[in-house]
């Protein structure tokens, strides 16, 4: 009966409640009241608080007031059998538990720095299991594949199976349907977590099994993580708490499921999650609640058996998945991506300087190939001894009558994670420096080097029935074969790379529009062209094309540039009135090559941003990875946060890390010779073309010329360093126009 | 009248058979007690007086001094033409429409006129020309504040900031009283209205201009040789009922709300056996709070708590008969002592110390009743007096409100000594839940987070919910006391509909145990029964008094607004009904409903089977202008079958009579979802 539910959630409401006021009167008097609070490297404070309230909890002090609101929120205790309703109020009481729980994490945090590791994975071996809330590097790193659908959406664990096998099999299967497992919470001081490990799986971000913390408290993390997804890629207001949740019901597609009894505190946190339309699934007898509208469906659904229970959550919260079946002896799926073959675990392997590993795609003739057809030219891993190595060629011949050369490395660009899908085999690099590792538990499961061509030709049919007709996949382990093969492979690299690096806006008269991301972030277009790579790292204008072909309907499509209305700056008849129609009249007009003058559009899923550093007469950039501050005043995530969500923010522009070494490169701002300050490690990974492009551009070693965080860390701070290394940007004109 | 002959009948009068008058066992003891001690009361009066088989049928027209004119309809029907006529030349249809219409003038009158008070004590509460009221829900105000063109911000210095309630509230009020006489423009409520609704009303010509020139234009226009086409009629009478519900009723709903409070869901019983034999017991009776507010202020206050002890009671109990009954209690969870029908018999309990009446609904036979006890009836209103001697008459003025107040309740309290010993107050009583409204319904839907009306219409959606449907109305002594309004509601939701009541049917409901959650598992269908218990309420909501009525047209239009259903009232699988009607005030309202885009049955009769055409256009052309019509059905389970079949059509045409497939989303499907 819902009444018990209701009762036991309100009662769970009051308890937690006066738990966090109890927690915080108590840190209150060990520390000062301005003393700092916070998850660490977000721009959303707390964030279920901030999100839903729009309170920004920045001090011990602050925290005083989402705990009154959930105070308010408290209804009163359900009376007799005559009682009042009780859905509104059940809800609100869960509510004020999840302020409740977010506080008490801020707190655990002040007083236990150490107690999670706030990395992407755990790091078990060390005693420390748990990861707390996810930081805004992990968010947007992660956040877009809930953008994209890769990540159909997340199942919130708590407490733990019977057993470690039931745990497994529960968790493992949802990675296989792509989810991602937010983990909190313990039965009887076991959480699934443990295990996890106990069973020898891999948990942390990278295979989707995230260890949140041990308590029922750190669940609130997950509720955080939707929130500022909804924040960040979605566009939704801070405070606009309809919206959220929602949004979070409409596009987040989570649930619950409870392992172990439901006490009130569960109950309060189930209570919560409603809110967000994220139904809960127990494996316990308690009071289910069917009728539908919170939710999509039902509300809680109990006494669920464990191999029924990753069924009954996808189609209770209505979600449809395409899981992949590939006749191979191991699971397979994105989940699995992330999944490390470490030394201990390792059967064999294949390149990374032990031997040479190499993969070229190539168009044939619809004569010559036979679809399906895989061979391993050579010996197998059942010819390897354990720790033992093999050279490797992945040979993969497409024919279509739709396919083209150009496609070539696109499809070849899918190889990578396309053999990391495969359970217990990693893969490493690209082209002529690939790496594969695979692992003891694949080899015992009867895993063969055939399987990578099996997975190949079946994905490759699958993610682009348009152009492909037939695969044949040949894989050489003979040193000879894969020598030829490498030999010929580079002559193929050379004459691709030469084709796309010479490509100009000038030679093509269609660019691409990408509207990826537009249902999170209404009035942001990309366009992409030849010479400006979309700001997500993710698509360049070839992809763009092919994936045009693939899907003639679909989120990239053709723009004809039109008249050149501004080539300095980049702007273009065509492209502007495309903006103005997909961007349904919010953006009237954008310049490719300037951050000054009405720059593109920007989403919350770009790899970096540049910001005007006026008394530098330059600009910074910062790519997402880099946590910290930067001479603009705003690390990374405020940027994203101020002029994310499909804005055009003159002053400010998103873009790729490739885009910074193209040719086009703010050229209407002065270029790239404007750059006087990014991260070392972004530094560090684009240095040799960063001193490539300078070099064109008659600086030798610009690399050199760029402050990073090492210089400083505000204008000030960097100026002398530039002054001292003859910075060309101070030279230049000045850049405020 | 001089030459009428009185006739004295010698032998006893006939008596009302307690089990056949009423179902409610209450009711029945109290009868029987009243006959013991030989005081008739309307039970036996509808036993010994048989209603005039002329007017019943609509067709008497007494509107000029060369009638009254009478066009019964012979029984067998008229074949041929229908050559009825009065002096004038009246047809049947032309006097049957202007007496339709003349009872919609006084039903909107009534509502209206109870309104009007309401707004002019908000405009002195605005004015601070009084201290006893004050604005008790300001978010109430803020809520209706852009419905009159008041702006609840203002720009300083560029930001918008939030405006001095204050005068937010003057403007308001002075908005709000205009409604009755402003000069030009149509009212303003009717805005709130789903814009298919609006554009209907607008076609027909009968957006209301201002609540007093409707009525006053009714009265014109059934005079003696004015407007003699029935539809043309008609017209006007929709135009007036429209002025009711989408004005006077839903102003006084919301001003009420304003000054006394929004109602929301609160426990408290009813029935007779709430008054209290050890306490001094105050019934206040007719339909307008803003006495009644006062007296539950001072009948609580310490100093009358003390007074009346010191007068050997143990405490003050105050209960309510009628809509004032019901407007405290989905405000203070004051019990109502009953419904309509049993204001005699809570004088005949002899334990009621003071009957203070207002408006409407008040029999005149009270004050026969009271000569036979030592009860006070006070009368309060300067527009409703009684003529008898023993009628104390205490005016009330909102200027000096609770001084007024503390008068009567003080005089009910000197007056518990005067007790006789004859008490008999029946145990008879029943909890209940009430006070909901536009507001809580939405709470309770899912919390302060989540609250929405799509929760209802999911659940409409995926048939758990059948429809809804608004039981409402009076009693009726021609009528088995209750017994239509329950059998109607019991069948309804057997059937999965869930039940909105108003007025004497709602106390109805309550004393019959439909208004607790309980009654869930026990009366409803399976899905009903689950969606009641998943959000903890009754199958039947009480929503108030009878110009809460306001409240369903209200929350009808939030659940268009909520979506799935259709873009109009019309669309919804919904119905009205009066079961046991008898004012005239429930022809107004039933004409605004239909108006509106309900099907609205009535039981017992309707005064329209003397003009057969006119029926037929009340009961069929209606809908296809406004969506919604006119039906009439006595017995109660073929009135809930109409109903259902009603609501099946309905859900027929919005595609929605099938079970609902559950449908599995992948990306492409949620980014089709709306975000709203």
């Amino acid at each position: 009966m819902s009444r018990l539910v209701a009762f036991a959630a309100i009662q769970g409401g009051y308890q937690v409640v006066a738990q966090a006021d109890g927690e915080l009167e108590r840190a209150l008097q060990s520390y000062d009241a301005s003393t700092k609070i916070g998850f660490g490297n977000t721009a959303y404070y707390l964030p279920v608080i901030y999100s839903l309230t729009g309170i920004k909890c920045e001090t011990l002090e602050d925290l005083k007031k989402p705990l009154e609101f959930a105070r308010g929120l408290l209804p009163p205790h359900l009376k007799g059998h005559n009682h009042l309703p009780y859905l509104g109020p059940l809800l609100d009481a869960g509510m004020a538990g999840i302020f409740a729980y977010e506080v008490k994490e801020a707190l655990r945090i002040l007083a236990e720095p150490d107690f999670y590791t706030f990395t992407e994975d755990p790091d078990p071996g060390a005693g420390k299991l748990w990861v707390g809330p996810a930081d805004d590097t992990i968010l947007r790193k992660r956040g877009v594949e809930f953008v994209d659908g890769s990540a159909p959406g997340f199942a919130a664990v708590v407490g733990a199976a019977p057993d470690a096998e039931t745990a497994k099999m529960i968790i493992e299967d949802y990675q296989k349907k792509s989810l991602y497992i937010f983990c909190a919470a313990n039965h009887n001081g076991k959480t699934a977590i443990e295990q996890c490990l106990e069973a020898g799986m891999q948990v942390g971000w990278n295979t989707r099994i995230v260890p949140f913390g041990p308590d029922i408290s750190s669940a609130v993390f997950a509720l955080g993580f939707a929130n500022r997804a909804a924040m960040a890629f979605g566009g939704v207001e801070p405070g606009d708490h309809r919206r959220m949740l929602i949004y979070n019901k409409n596009r987040i597609f989570a649930f619950v499921n409870a392992l172990g009894d439901v006490g009130t505190e569960w109950a309060v946190a189930a209570a919560g999650a409603v809110n967000w339309g994220f139904p809960t699934l127990a494996d316990t007898d308690i009071p289910e609640i069917l009728p539908t509208g919170i939710c999509t469906y039902e509300h809680v659904v109990a006494n669920v058996p464990h191999d029924e229970i990753c069924q009954k959550s996808v189609e209770v919260r209505g979600l449809k998945i395409n899981v992949t079946e590939i006749d191979i002896p191991l699971a397979f799926g994105p989940a699995f991506e992330g999944e490390r073959v470490r030394g201990a675990d390792l059967y064999a392997q294949t390149g990374g300087g032990k031997t040479q590993c190499t993969e070229l795609v190539k168009m044939a003739d619809m004569k010559e190939i036979d679809d399906g057809k895989v061979e391993v030219v050579g010996p197998d891993l059942g010819d390897v001894q354990e720790g033992g190595t093999l050279p490797l060629g992945i040979y993969v011949q497409i024919a279509g009558r739709e396919f083209q050369e150009d496609f070539e490395p696109i499809m070849e660009r899918q190889i990578h994670h396309l053999i990391n899908y495969i359970q217990g085999v990693m893969h490493i690099g690209q082209r002529d420096i690939s790496w594969v590792r695979i692992s003891k538990a694949a080899v015992e499961k009867g895993f063969t080097l055939k399987d990578i061509g099996v997975v190949l030709h079946a994905k490759f049919h699958q993610d682009f029935q348009k152009i492909v007709d037939k695969v044949q996949v040949t894989l050489f382990t003979k040193a000879e074969d894969v020598e030829k093969l490498t030999e010929r492979a580079r002559a193929e690299y050379k004459k691709r790379d030469e084709r796309v690096d010479t490509m100009t806006d000038e030679d093509v008269e269609t660019f691409y529009s990408c509207t990826l991301c537009q249902s999170f972030a209404p009035s942001h277009v990309c366009t992409v062209s030849p010479e400006r790579t979309g700001l997500c790292g993710a698509y360049n204008w070839m992809d763009c094309k092919a994936s045009f072909e693939i899907n003639p309907t679909g989120p990239n499509q053709p723009v004809n540039k039109g008249k050149v209305l501004d080539p300095v700056l980049g702007r273009f008849e065509g492209v502007d009135e495309f903006i103005k129609g997909a961007s349904k009249g919010a953006i009237e007009t954008y310049n490719f090559y300037s951050m000054v003058n009405a720059p593109m559009t920007t989403c919350g899923c770009c790899e970096c941003i540049a910001a005007m550093l006026p008394s530098c007469n330059g600009i910074m950039t910062v790519n997402r990875d880099y946590a910290g501050e930067t001479p603009c005043g705003m690390k990374f995530t405020t940027l994203a946060g101020v002029m994310g969500g499909g804005a055009s923010s003159p002053g400010f522009v998103g873009h790729s890390k490739f885009n910074i070494t193209q040719k086009k490169f703010i050229t209407g701002d002065g270029g790239l010779l404007r750059m006087v300050w990014m991260p070392k490690v972004l530094k560090d990974e684009i240095g040799e073309r960063l001193n490539a492009r300078g070099k064109e551009m008659g600086i030798d070693n610009f690399v050199d010329m760029i402050a990073d965080e090492t210089v400083g860390l505000t204008e000030d701070e960097i100026l002398p360093f530039l002054q001292e290394k003859g910075h060309p940007a101070l030279n230049m004109d000045s850049l405020i126009g | 009248m001089a030459d009428v002959k009185e006739k004295t009948i010698a032998k006893d009068p006939k008596l009302a058979n307690a089990r056949e008058a009423s179902i409610d066992p209450a009711t029945q003891e109290m009868l029987l007690r009243a006959q013991e001690l030989k005081i008739d009361t309307v039970f036996d009066r509808a036993v010994t007086m048989k209603p005039c088989a002329i007017g019943l049928q609509g067709i008497c027209c007494k509107n000029c001094a060369m009638g009254p004119c009478r066009l019964p309809l012979p029984k067998g029907g008229i074949d041929g033409e229908d050559t009825r006529k009065g002096l004038c030349g009246a047809t049947a249809n032309t006097i049957c429409a202007r007496n339709f219409i003349r009872m919609i003038a006084a039903g909107a009158a009534a509502h209206s006129d109870h309104g009007r008070s309401v707004a002019e004590v908000f405009l002195s509460v605005a004015r601070k020309e009084t201290q006893d009221y004050k604005i008790k829900d300001p978010i109430k105000l803020l809520d209706i504040a852009p419905h009159f063109g008041v702006a609840t911000t203002v720009e300083v210095d560029g930001k918008t900031v939030d405006r001095d309630l204050d005068e937010i509230a003057l403007e308001v009020a002075e908005a709000a009283y205009n409604e009755w006489g402003k000069p030009e423009g149509t009212l303003n409520y009717i805005k709130r209205a789903p814009q298919a609704l609006q554009e209907k009303w607008k076609r027909e010509g009968v957006e209301p201009r201002n609540v007093d020139r409707e009525i006053v234009e009714i009265m014109h226009r059934t005079h003696m040789g004015v407007d003699q086409d029935y539809k043309n009629l008609m017209k006007q009478g929709t135009r007036a009922a429209l002025a009711d519900g989408w004005g006077g009723s839903m102003l006084a709903t919301d001003l009420q709300d304003v000054m006394f409070g929004t109602p929301s869901p609160l426990q408290s019983e009813v029935n007779l056996g709430v008054m209290k034999e050890d306490h001094v017991n105050i019934i206040v009776h007719g339909h307008e709070p803003v006495l009644s507010e006062m007296i539950v202020a001072a009948a609580q206050s310490q100093e009358m708590v003390a007074y009346a002890q010191e007068k050997g009671a143990k405490g003050i109990q105050l209960s309510g008969i009628c809509c004032t009954a019901n407007e405290v209690l989905q405000r203070h969870g004051v019990p109502p002592a009953g419904t309509f029908l049993q204001q005699e018999l809570a004088i005949i309990t002899g334990a009621c110390d003071a009957m203070v009446v207002d408006v409407q609904c008040v029999f005149q036979n009270l004050a026969n009743v009271a000569k036979c006890f030592h009860t006070k009836l006070i009368t309060t209103h300067p527009i409703a007096k009684m003529e008898q001697e023993n009628v104390v008459h205490i005016e009330f003025d909102e200027h000096h409100a609770m001084e007024d107040a503390i008068k009567i309740v003080k005089m009910a309290i000197d007056n518990f000594q005067n007790r006789g010993a004859e008490v008999m107050i029946p145990r008879h009583k029943a909890a209940q839940i009430a006070g909901f409204g536009v507001e809580s319904i939405r709470y309770h839907l899912g919390g302060s987070f989540r609250g929405d009306y799509y929760t209802l219409n999911d659940n409409i959606i995926n048939g758990r919910i059948r429809g809804l449907a608004g039981i409402v109305g009076c009693n009726n002594a021609r009528t088995k006391h209750n017994e239509e309004h329950i059998e109607i509601m019991k069948e309804l939701i057997k059937n999965d509909v869930l039940v909105l009541t108003t007025g004497c049917s709602a106390i109805a409901a309550g004393m019959h145990g439909l208004l607790t959650p309980g009654a869930a598992s026990v009366h409803c269908g399976p899905g009903l029964a689950e969606v009641c218990e998943t959000v903890g309420i009754p199958p039947v909501l009480h929503l108030g008094s009878c110009v809460d009525n306001s409240r369903i047209l209200l929350a009808a239009t939030e659940v268009v607004k909520a979506g799935g259903l259709g873009n109009d009232i019309s669309d919804l699988p919904a119905a009205g009904s009066a079961p046991e009607w008898m004012s005239e005030k429930a022809i107004s309202i039933g004409q605004y409903f239909v108006a509106s885009g309900v099907y609205v049955v009535f039981g017992y009769h309707m005064p329209l089977e003397g003009a057969p055409e006119f029926k037929d256009y009340l009961y069929q052309e209606m809908e296809k202008i406004y969506g919604g019509k006119w039906d009439c059905e006595p017995d109660p389970i073929k009135h809930a079958h109409k109903i259902i079949a009603h609501i099946d059509a309905k859900r027929k045409a919005l595609g929605i009579d099938k079970a609902r497939e559950r449908v599995l989303m992948d990306m492409a499907d949620r980014q089709a979802l709306a975000m709203e």
